[in-house]
């Protein structure tokens, strides 16, 4: 059983790294906005099309 | 790409067509009236249209591709200029430079109309639209776009512009340093939540290890290393995240105050001191896991609460933002009058009002008369005409004319400022509330230190050793882990439910202290009566009724409106035809003069026709009796010949007169009133029937207060007109103080408003509930807004705060008897660590889930049960 004395203060040290990012993303208002980066991540592909797009040809759906 | 300037572009002619489908742009089903592009694009209104024309040419029409089915609101283009975001004084007070990059500064703004994902989209395309701007990026759940621009290339006005064209009308976002101040709160408390998280999983994973040992047998030397090492987790919690409870539990013992944290206090040191001491020496039961799941759970019980607050307060700032602060100021250079905020006006500017403008400083008329809404200042709900020479304050509002004012003060100097300061002395004065979980916790912690010194006494004469074993072991599964839970929890609960109806509760402690039946006052204007007039009486001969309307529908008055309103009403009841456009059409009507505030007249079909107050009228020459038989009560079929429509009654009752006359002859008359809000009655009756003593404290003249409170069944004591908003906090406060009862929780006294002139008053009161419709200020020294006018979601309110209460009643039992549980098998020296973390979760969890699945708050129209 004497893996455990390395074992043990190693996965606190992991979990140490983990806070740390964890205190990082905190503080750098990375959990201010919950709502709105889910909702853009939609866009990023269709952004490009748009560019292509012919602007007086849109036709909305109906 | 070829970047389209937004306000270069054309705009398409538009022309009204029949019906069909849906509007192209908001997906809303249209109605007969339509604009038509010329590619044959099909819209509810010219804002739908203007947005479709912007997205399109410039190239942005993935827009309808991308919001899918989300579609539903149309598109409002204000249309405005935006002149005041070009002032300087503008950027002082809501732009930010951004350090390092000199060229560029940022502006939050908050958009309105923001609905739908693409809607993100669009608004960060920004940049594309409107060159010049660097970057804008949105933060959909409070409305908030944060624009970064180059202020060489771009104005702000010409942003304000391009996202107005675009259907989101800009506002600037006021409180901004109280919002930011909220989020670096809410930051800290976040990572404070972590760090206590990790800790406690790490104890827990610690523990584990350790229980092997206790039921199995285990190494003295790794079972030594593992508590070390517990002990340094536990340590670490309860001096990082959980310092907060120290802390707190410092204050109540300095400032000997009962407060949760004290009981929490002395567990969390009794289980690190007595765990300290026993893994130095190598011996007895350690409980840090327990010390860490304990700080972790509390603290989830903080964060929800504190986030519902920000919330809260959040969204009634972001109301705020609604509310214009713009002024119209005459530039000497461009010999015109230009739009700058309201905060760079100056004593001796000349300033224009509008007719629907709110006036944005105190000033003497200089020329123009017109009338002035009082209502939200003063609570007067009468219109006051205005002349040249006369005083105007800022927060009323311009009804009819154009105003041309001489500023002669500003900012906090004026009525409105003077009452805002009348505000935050009344917010300092009033004391917090001791809350209920509070008060127990006092008598909890006194149970707690007798039964452990109880333990020690009866443990001593065995072994000393172990008597204080128990006695630690008492404090940590005793300590009100549960307890603290349920307060917040079941408000937390709560308050979500109630915004989900429209009724905004900043903290759980207004909710808590409309439990108990106190003394309830109401504002009349806007809460009890409608401000719009309704037609009380009517007096003279229908056909008189027709060129009435055709008159008065040319004017802005708001009596005007109400005589419009009321004849439409009465006429369509005794069916005439009543389309409004035929109505006058076959009267020929000339010469239409309005003397503003006064009346108009005309001449129709060659006869000279007059309509106004009694005093225009007689100053045209016309004789008006005081008293005229035979009268129409409102929305009746005939006339009551018994009853005389005594004009001095009519006053004395309240009601606005209006009298109309044809060639010098009185031929129509019309008395109007302001309606009670519908169940009026039943509402106030209920709120009876629940204990409360319910008055009206009201700035209005005191005979239509008066007769108001007559009407609902008051004691004539309770019912004060004409009061000023010094009178209505001076009244507050002594209630406040009659409700005062030694020993026992005061009787609450609640003040429900929504002007200016009630903010003082609603800041004082125990609980001050600010209704829909109100003055910024009411808004900011309100505990609770509801969003409807009226008083249907008072009794749903005080009935939902009871609820509440009993919920967190109940949470306070169960947690109390899981407490007595493991304090019993503690006493008896039967507890041990594994028993100790099984306990705390299971009664957290049987807390969470009563404060979740209760209904304290229950959606409109489903009946509430109990």
């Amino acid at each position: 059983m004497e893996f455990v004395y390395i074992i043990l203060p190693f996965a606190l040290l992991l979990a140490g790294i983990a806070l740390i990012a964890f205190i990082w993303a905190a503080k750098s208002g990375q959990f201010d906005d919950l709502e709105t980066p889910g909702r853009r991540v939609l866009f990023d592909d269709a952004t490009e099309d748009a560019d292509a797009e012919l602007p007086s040809d849109s036709q909305p759906p109906k | 790409m070829k970047q389209p300037s937004l306000d270069l572009l054309p705009k398409a002619p538009a022309r009204i067509v029949a019906p069909a489908e849906d509007c192209v742009h908001c997906g809303l089903p249209l109605a007969n009236e339509r604009v038509v592009d010329d590619a044959g694009h099909a819209f509810c209104c010219a804002g739908c249209q203007t947005v479709f024309g912007v997205l399109n040419a410039s190239g942005s029409g993935a827009f309808y591709r991308l919001r899918g089915d989300e579609a539903g609101a149309a598109a409002h283009v204000s249309g405005r200029g935006f002149g005041e975001f070009d002032d300087a004084t503008f950027f002082e007070l809501y732009g930010e430079r951004l350090t390092g990059e000199s060229s560029r500064v940022a502006v939050s703004l908050y958009v309105e109309g923001v609905h739908c994902s693409a809607c993100i989209w669009l608004i960060e395309r920004l940049p594309r639209l409107v060159p010049g701007v660097v970057s804008a990026e949105l933060d959909y759940g409070r409305r908030i776009a944060r624009v970064v621009y180059d202020p060489a290339h771009v104005s702000l006005s010409a942003i304000a512009r391009g996202l107005d064209r675009l259907g989101y009308a800009p506002h600037p976002v006021r409180g901004q340093r109280a919002q930011q101040a909220r989020q670096r709160e809410e930051r800290r408390e976040l990572v404070r939540l972590g760090v206590a998280g990790a800790l406690a999983m790490n104890a827990m994973l610690i523990a584990f290890a350790l229980y092997g040992g206790i039921l199995s047998g285990m190494d003295p030397g790794m079972r030594q290393f593992l508590r070390a090492g517990s002990l340094g987790l536990a340590l670490l919690a309860v001096l990082w995240p959980g310092r907060t409870f120290l802390r707190g539990g410092l204050i109540a013992l300095r400032t000997r105050t009962a407060h949760m944290d004290l009981p929490i206090a002395l567990g969390l040191v009794a289980g690190i001191a007595g765990g300290a001491f026993n893994t130095l020496a190598g011996r007895g039961e350690v409980y840090f896991e327990s010390v860490a799941l304990l700080v972790f759970f509390l603290l989830v019980g903080r964060y929800l609460q504190g986030r519902q607050q920000r919330v809260a307060q959040d969204s009634l700032e972001l109301m705020h933002a609604l509310t214009p602060a713009v002024a119209r100021r005459f530039d000497a250079a461009s010999v015109s009058f230009v739009e700058v905020p309201a905060a760079a006006l100056q004593i001796g500017d000349r300033i224009e009002l509008r007719s629907g403008d709110v006036a944005p400083a105190d000033g003497r008329v200089a020329s123009g008369s017109s009338t002035l809404d009082l209502a939200l200042l003063s609570g007067e709900s009468r219109p006051v005409p205005v002349d040249p020479g006369d005083e105007v304050f800022a927060g009323c509002t311009n009804l009819s004319g154009r105003l041309e004012l001489v500023v002669s003060q500003t900012g906090t100097a004026t009525r409105l400022g003077e009452l805002m300061l009348l505000v935050e002395q009344a917010n300092a004065r009033s004391a917090p509330s001791v809350r209920f979980a509070d008060r127990m916790a006092g008598r909890f912690t006194w149970a707690l230190v007798a039964l452990a010194g109880l333990t020690l006494a009866l443990w001593w004469p065995v072994d000393p050793a172990r008597a204080v074993e128990h006695a630690v072991a008492l404090l940590i599964v005793a300590c009100p882990c549960a307890l603290g839970l349920a307060t917040p929890l079941a408000i937390v609960a709560a308050v979500g439910k109630a915004a989900r109806r429209g009724v905004l509760i900043q903290g759980g402690a207004a909710l808590e202290r409309l439990t108990g039946a106190g003394t309830l006052f109401l504002d009349k204007t806007g809460t009890l009566t409608n401000s719009a007039m309704v037609l009380a009486s009517a007096w003279g001969a229908r056909a008189e009724w027709t060129w009435m309307l055709a008159l008065e529908r040319t004017s802005r008055h708001p009596l005007a409106l109400a005589v419009c309103q009321a004849l439409e009403a009465q006429i369509e009841l005794e069916g005439f035809a009543c389309d409004g456009e035929q109505l006058g059409s076959g009267l020929a009507i000339k010469d239409i003069q309005e003397v503003l505030g006064r009346g108009l007249q005309a001449r129709v079909d060659s006869a000279t026709c007059l309509i106004g107050s009694a005093a225009f009228l007689r100053e045209h020459g016309v004789e008006v009796q005081v008293e005229l038989a035979a009268v129409w009560p409102a929305l009746a079929k005939r006339e009551d010949p018994a009853a005389t429509f005594d004009l001095a009654a009519l006053h004395a009752r309240g009601q606005s007169v209006v009298l109309a006359a044809r060639d010098g002859r009185l031929v129509a008359a019309l008395g109007f009133g302001n309606a009670l809000v519908p169940q009026a009655h039943a509402q106030v009756a209920a709120l009876q029937a629940r204990g409360w003593r319910v008055g009206i404290l009201s700035g209005d003249d005191p005979a239509i207060v008066a007769r108001v409170g007559a009407e609902l069944g008051l004691v004539p004591a309770d019912v004060h007109g004409g009061v000023t908003p010094e009178g209505k906090l001076a009244m507050v406060e002594a209630a406040l103080q009659n409700g005062a009862r030694p020993g026992h929780e005061p009787q609450p006294v609640v003040m429900v408003g929504d002007g200016v002139n009630d903010a003082a008053a609603l800041a004082a009161a125990s609980v001050g509930i600010a209704v829909q419709g109100g003055a910024e200020a009411s808004l900011a020294a309100a505990d609770i807004y509801m969003n409807a006018p009226g008083l249907s979601q008072l009794t749903a309110l005080i009935d939902g705060a009871r609820r509440t209460r009993r919920v967190i009643r109940r949470g306070l039992n169960v947690s109390l008897a899981y407490n007595s549980i493991a304090a019993a098998l503690a006493m008896a020296g039967l507890i041990n660590p594994i028993w100790a973390a099984i306990l705390m979760p299971v009664s957290s969890l049987t807390v969470v889930s009563l404060a979740y699945r209760s209904r304290t708050f229950d959606a409109p129209g489903r009946p509430a049960l109990g």
